[in-house]
């Protein structure tokens, strides 16, 4: 699978608050979250987005809250996937649970800059920053991951387990 | 092995358990509330699941945004009362029952040394403070784990912390903890376990080992652990609800790291905006003027917390410029704060005491703060916008920093308002 889009950058430590601010958890509708999606860390971000674009960001990204309506605005926004150094383990977890791709690569997190397009392979972790002539790798994807993915995610995953 | 690899093996039926290992283990209790609930109901009616695993080992409490606090907080609410009742949930919490998830769990004995504990909510780490495996996952995790009762997990490496020395007046778990964070980080301890160990520890009450475990994924953690001992028997006898057994590290066991701390040279400590690692000696921020103060939360909201902060306050007044907020954590504590007097000390403060609620920790409601306001608080996050408006500020505290302050209008310490003993 290859994912080809533009990428917006932000920083470390992204926290779940500001990638949707709890003063808007009192619904869990996708549609509604991505309205909010990374508002506190741009404001404008939620209207800037477009269907199809990349976050690259620094360590710890979607540290804070197991709100997994954190991964859920960003995969409502039409974000394709999100590029770090680092991912917080609960963010982590509830990405490949609901199965928003995202891969962890020190050289992409520190190379890519804002509006590059960068083309992902997903399969073999190969990032191509189109803009810049760069390729970049990112970490393996452990392989129960793989099933999970492969599944369409742990609830279809755990659908399989118990029929 | 150390006390986490024990319990991840006891529980996935392995006798041994190696860090980054992937396993299925079985899960003694599955917590989830009014935000993180509708979606893991949600997915657990996808998986097609005929029923849950069993109906008196799932918790729902509403507690973030209940008493409801808007219409659709309302119908959050609701459905978790509604699917409570359809799949006759035995642990549902409804308001006027209820408290602070991880105060309330605890407090009736429903979370027990040994346990293995999944909780859709990330300070679900508090129970590591009983002896138990408890870790925060997503909702998804809750519904899967709902129908099978069961969770996959890679066995994390383990970080040793000691801690010696004794602790200067009126430190405890809140600043031992900050302290840790500033010192390792926010990703300090990412995908790892915090053992928590030494001589100080040893002599720490449970309120204060609970607030320990409970920020453990403030430094990134996957769990907070403390061994039991004597202080874990005395707290767990006569409470708990279920059988339980303490398990320990073995003297080989493996850690990645060893940290130390002498806490005779822990200060108490403040979490300055906007990372909880940004801390700083309560004493070196008298400059900081504070337009709130909150006394509560999952990390802070226990009865001890509430005596400190009504030791220190009792006979003064809040400062003209502050309004203060305080949230017993459950209605047990409530009821306890109110026939010890608590109640009353932060009254005639001219504080005010809410009914159990997260409420204001994650800017819910019940003390939200407009552009340029400050709060200090006992809670556990201080990210950009946490308590409302994105260009406010929260500085974190233990709940005697949090009283001094309330009363000097101003970052304070204890030492600078009379006692009132």
């Amino acid at each position: 699978m290859i994912l080809k889009g533009r990428a917006w950058r932000f920083g470390d430590d992204v926290d779940t608050d500001a990638i949707i601010p709890a003063r808007y958890l009192n619904t869990s509708d996708p549609a509604e979250l991505a309205r909010h999606v990374m508002e506190d860390a741009d404001k404008d971000f939620p209207t800037k987005v477009q269907k199809g674009d990349i976050i690259a960001a620094g360590k710890n990204f979607g540290c804070g809250s197991s709100r997994e309506h954190a991964p859920l605005s960003i995969k409502a926004a039409g974000i394709q996937a999100v590029i770090a150094k680092s991912f917080a383990r609960i963010f982590y977890r509830n990405s490949f649970n609901i199965g928003l791709p995202i891969f962890e690569s020190r050289d992409a997190s520190d190379k890519i800059r804002e509006g590059d397009v960068v083309e992902i392979d997903a399969d073999t972790g190969i990032i191509r920053n189109l803009s810049r002539g760069e390729q970049y790798t990112a970490e393996m994807i452990p392989p129960f991951m793989q099933e999970l993915i492969a599944a369409g995610g742990l609830i279809e995953w755990t659908k399989k387990k118990i029929h | 092995m150390t006390i986490t690899e024990k319990i991840l093996a006891a529980h996935s039926g392995k006798s041994e358990v190696s860090p980054g290992e992937l396993i299925n283990a079985k899960v003694d209790l599955i917590l989830a509330n009014d935000i993180t609930a509708p979606i893991a109901m949600q997915e657990f009616k996808k998986t097609g699941a005929k029923d849950v695993f069993d109906r008196n080992r799932i918790a729902f409490i509403p507690d973030h945004f209940a008493p409801q606090k808007d219409i659709k907080a309302a119908e959050q609410c609701k459905m978790l009362r509604e699917f409570s009742k359809e799949y006759h949930i035995g642990l549902y919490f409804e308001v006027g029952r209820m408290g602070i998830e991880h105060a309330l769990l605890p407090e009736q004995g429903l979370v027990v040394p040994g346990d293995l504990i999944i909780g859709a909510d990330s300070h679900t780490c508090t129970y590591g403070a009983l002896g138990a495996f408890a870790t925060g996952v997503g909702s998804t995790d809750v519904a899967a784990a709902m129908a099978t009762g069961e969770c996959w997990f890679k066995a994390p490496e383990s970080m040793k912390f000691i801690y010696y020395g004794e602790l200067n007046k009126w430190v405890g778990g809140k600043d031992l903890i900050l302290h840790t964070i500033g010192d390792i980080g926010v990703d300090g301890a990412l995908y790892r376990a915090m053992e928590f160990e030494g001589e100080t520890i040893r002599t720490l009450p449970m309120y204060g080992r609970l607030t320990m475990c409970n920020m453990a994924i403030e430094a990134g953690g996957k769990n907070g652990i403390i061994v039991p001992d004597a202080v874990t028997e005395a707290y767990a006898k006569g409470r708990a609800k279920r059988p339980y057994t303490f398990y320990g590290s073995d003297a080989d066991a493996t850690y990645v790291e060893v940290r130390e701390y002498d806490c005779s040279k822990i200060p108490l400590t403040v979490s300055c905006p906007h990372l909880p690692s940004n801390t700083k000696p309560a004493a070196e921020l008298s400059q900081i003027t504070i337009d709130q103060v909150v006394v509560g939360s999952c990390t802070n909201g226990r009865l001890e917390d509430l005596r400190e902060a009504a030791q220190v306050i009792r006979g003064r007044k809040v400062n003209p410029n502050v309004r203060m907020i305080v949230i017993p954590a459950t209605q047990q504590i409530y009821k306890e704060a109110m026939k010890e007097g608590l109640l009353e000390i932060f009254i005639d403060a001219e504080a005010v005491v809410s009914t159990p609620t997260c409420g204001p920790c994650l800017g819910g409601y019940m003390g939200i703060l407009a552009k340029g306001e400050r709060a200090l608080a006992t809670t556990n996050r201080n990210f950009v916008g946490r308590m409302g408006h994105p260009q406010s500020e929260v500085y974190l505290a233990n709940p005697a920093v949090a009283a001094a302050t309330a009363v000097l209008g101003r970052i304070g310490v204890p030492e600078e308002v009379a006692t009132g003993e």
